[in-house]
């Protein structure tokens, strides 16, 4: 009895919300990645959106780069904000807004503009498409932002900023 | 076009339903309250791995595009841990992502234009930056 109970604490412990949202949603995201794989193989990423879209509206090189690509992935990207869309119309009954502060999310969406495209890629990239490859470029990237993300959010915790 | 839409619609919806698209809830994984982010990113990541291993044995090439399956493989260089920093500060500062983002506007969440002006402006600076710097370095240097 005793032995049942310890890794059913744990496990609560852990997942406070439990996991089936979270392994849910896992497999859609990849499934997602995966329809467009097959039907086009092309492996998706989100973070290339960004400077693709700037190369409507700047002459950069860096940017005119994404031109051939730039089209989809507006559509993935407006694909996403519907998709989440639908989420929330019929489970999440409505909008959600974050309490986290907006000086966080600008400047964090500073670091994480510039560190994305120079890191070549994101969680979706490097961590769904990337290690979904078992590319060891992308391991290695998703064990570096995931271990300075930790470092960051706990560092900023201990300095009494919530949320 | 119309599957690229399909596809992102899945992925936004995972995206929703994981609440990944919640800044809260990244924050609370990389403050280890709440293990559940592993899930998400490891079992989409089975889940592609699973296609990216079978699609090149069953076809040679996509229907759509006639492009051959490939997997994503980049080159490494330092720029992967450099990039990967910054992206981690910003990550764990703002416990949010690119693909987030787009669904965290989905689900209603107005506050994170904020972040999504910054990576916009994020974008910009290095990729301004890395233009100027590739140009300067295809013209022999000047007088200067």
């Amino acid at each position: 009895m005793f032995t049942e109970l310890v890794p059913l604490s744990l496990t609560a412990e852990l997942f406070p919300n439990g996991v089936f949202r979270y392994a849910v949603g896992g497999l859609l995201v990849g499934l997602g990645a995966v329809v467009i794989y097959m039907g086009t193989g092309i492996s998706a990423g989100a973070s290339t959106f960004l400077e693709s879209t700037l190369s409507y509206v700047s002459d950069q090189s860096r940017f005119q780069q994404y031109r051939s690509s730039r089209d989809w992935r507006i559509v993935f990207t407006l694909g996403i904000i519907l998709g989440a869309a639908v989420y929330a119309v019929i489970w999440q009954g409505g909008a959600w807004t974050t309490d986290v502060q907006p000086w966080r999310l600008l400047v964090g969406g500073i670091f994480v503009g510039i560190g994305t495209r120079i890191g070549k890629g994101c969680t979706s990239g490097h961590g769904v498409c990337g290690v979904g490859s078992a590319s060891k470029t992308s391991i290695v990237g998703v064990m570096t932002f995931l271990a300075v993300a930790i470092v960051t959010a706990q560092l900023v915790q201990l300095m009494g900023v919530s949320p | 076009m119309p599957l690229i839409f399909v596809g992102g619609l899945i992925f936004g919806f995972g995206l929703g339903f994981s609440h990944m698209a919640r800044p809260e809830v990244v924050l609370d994984f990389l403050q280890f309250d709440d293990f559940g982010l592993l899930f998400v990113m490891f079992g989409a990541a089975i889940v592609t791995g699973i296609a990216f291993a079978l699609m090149p044995r069953l076809r040679d090439s996509a229907p759509l595009t006639g492009d051959a399956y490939g997997r994503r493989l980049k080159s490494f260089d330092r720029n992967v841990l450099i990039g990967g920093a910054i992206f981690g500060v910003g990550w764990g500062l703002s416990g949010i992502c690119p693909g987030a983002a787009y669904a965290s506007l989905g689900i209603g969440n107005i506050t994170i234009l904020w972040a999504l002006v910054g990576m916009f402006a994020g974008a910009y600076i290095q990729g301004y930056w890395r233009s100027q710097r590739a140009a300067s370095e295809t013209t022999p240097a000047g007088a200067d």
